[in-house]
């Protein structure tokens, strides 16, 4: 199944996990399958209205889903999907 | 026509001029060059050193806080003996003393719409070392405007970004981030705090960019996103593209000048935990110890469990703010409640979600546990 990298400051939702395997063919399915895992992680990634939250940057291997087809690009078992935040801390 | 190098600067600089890459006309381009640090705190202090040691001929310095002493855990410009100075005068005697041969300018004032371009228009470079989302949005905006490169990096905790957003060549920081998150959703390091060698690791390589910008050697990161995580070791690179509809450098941009960016981001361009939930919703911790004397009333500390051991009130219920939603019914909306966290931000989020839960009846403690700490009970420590 395609890994998920989850950054520090969302790890809280995933109870501490940094990298969790999603099941699905698509971006859209994989995202439903992490939610399913860890529900409390939903409000963080997507709108009350279920869009992807345009700060959410989502990549497979080193290409942003938004340059590709967004939450339809098919995925392959062996991906690795990247969460990247927007964080400030300096 | 570059500068010359006096005898003095060959000797300080000779293992620069031994490398090719650098040499002596590279040495000479960074004794022309000027960067403009946004931030002496945990980014801008490896940034300022390395950038000073490394020759750059003039650096300007935008801050206008004062050391503190819960910086020194990260901000190794300062110093112990500088707490309580300015921090841009405590970090430019650290940069005299470690380089005399450069300038320093320093601006003792929040960088803002009002001054940014100002600031920032006489230097060759920005770098980006500042602790909130409007000043982000704020340095990017003006690098755009301005045609520079922004060297920007972020840390949180064990993780570090570090890109170059350099509009003419690439990507700017608006591109991947058209919005900030919502207010509230990601905490400050002030709120979640910060391994102290991290800006270390991001902010050395922040300085590496903007050297090699400078000198126009290898390859920047423009167009790349650097993503580290300390825990783990493992630093990944993404893509960035241009994007088409950026509302700053994209074809079609409508955003022409500098704009409010407090009002864009709905946060404070500081990251100083000290909240409040506006007037009428707040209570004072001088107040709450005479309320605590003759009233019942529930405490409630919305920190996370790890905190109560540093400092904690007797008798308050703890349910971390990220729990707050789901566990309600362990509390009573008609009991009075003080609702209280660090300094006082997260407790104000707290104070919104009850009331939108229908609580009507809770305070938010205006500065936390630390204000407590600092005007009822001096013997309980500040964090």
């Amino acid at each position: 199944m395609p890994v998920l990298r989850i950054p520090t400051p969302l790890r809280a939702y995933t109870d501490g996990q940094s990298n969790i395997s999603v099941a699905g063919s698509n971006i859209s399915e994989a995202l439903t399958d992490l939610t399913t895992q860890y529900p409390t992680i939903k409000p963080h990634l997507f709108s009350e209205g279920g869009e992807l939250r345009p700060f959410v940057n989502l990549f497979i291997g080193e290409n942003n889903i938004k340059d590709l087809q967004g939450v339809s690009t098919p995925i392959k078992d062996d991906d690795k999907l990247v969460l990247i935040p927007s964080i400030a801390g300096g | 026509m570059l500068p010359e190098l006096s005898r003095d600067e060959i000797l300080r600089y000779s293992r620069h001029l031994l490398i090719p890459e650098v040499g002596l006309e590279g040495q000479r381009r960074l004794k022309n060059s000027s960067a403009l640090i946004v931030g002496t705190g945990g980014l801008g202090s490896p940034v300022a050193l390395y950038l000073a040691a490394a020759g750059i001929g003039r650096i300007g310095l935008v801050d206008y806080d004062v050391v503190d002493s819960s910086n020194l855990q990260r901000q190794v410009i300062h110093g112990t003996s500088t707490v309580g100075k300015l921090k841009v005068d405590s970090a430019k005697a650290k940069l005299m003393d470690l380089n005399p041969e450069i300038q320093v300018d320093t601006y003792n004032e929040p960088y803002t719409s009002g001054n940014a371009l100002r600031i920032a228009r006489d230097y060759d470079i920005i770098l980006d070392g500042t602790d909130n989302f409007p000043t982000r949005y704020l340095t990017n905006d003006v690098a755009v405007f301005l045609g520079k490169p922004n060297v920007y990096a972020s840390i949180y905790r064990f993780d570090g970004q570090v890109s170059v957003f350099y509009a003419k060549e690439g990507p700017c920081y608006r591109c991947l981030f058209p919005e900030p998150p919502p207010p509230g959703l990601v905490p400050s390091c002030a709120e979640g705090g910060v391994l102290g060698v991290l800006p270390g690791t991001i902010g050395t390589i922040q300085a590496t960019e903007a050297l090699k910008v400078l000198l126009g050697i290898g390859e920047p990161l423009i167009g790349r996103l650097l993503l580290y995580n300390a825990l783990d070791m493992t630093f990944d690179f993404v893509k960035l593209k241009k994007n088409p509809n950026c509302r700053v450098c994209g074809p079609n941009a409508d955003i022409k000048e500098l704009i409010d960016y407090e009002e864009f981001c709905g946060v404070p361009s500081h990251d100083h935990e000290e909240g409040s939930a506006g007037a009428g919703f707040d209570i004072t911790a001088p107040e709450l110890a005479e309320r605590v004397k003759t009233n019942h009333l529930k405490l409630l500390d919305v920190r996370e469990p790890h905190e109560l051991e540093i400092s904690a009130l007797p008798n308050a219920v703890n349910i971390p703010l990220g729990q707050l939603a789901g566990r309600l019914s362990e509390l009573n909306s008609a009991d009075e409640m003080v609702v209280f966290c660090k300094g006082g931000t997260r407790s104000a989020r707290a104070l919104e979600l009850l009331a939108s839960a229908g609580f009507k009846k809770v305070k938010n403690l205006k500065g936390g546990i630390n204000a407590w700490a600092k005007e009822v009970d001096t013997n309980l420590p500040l964090y």
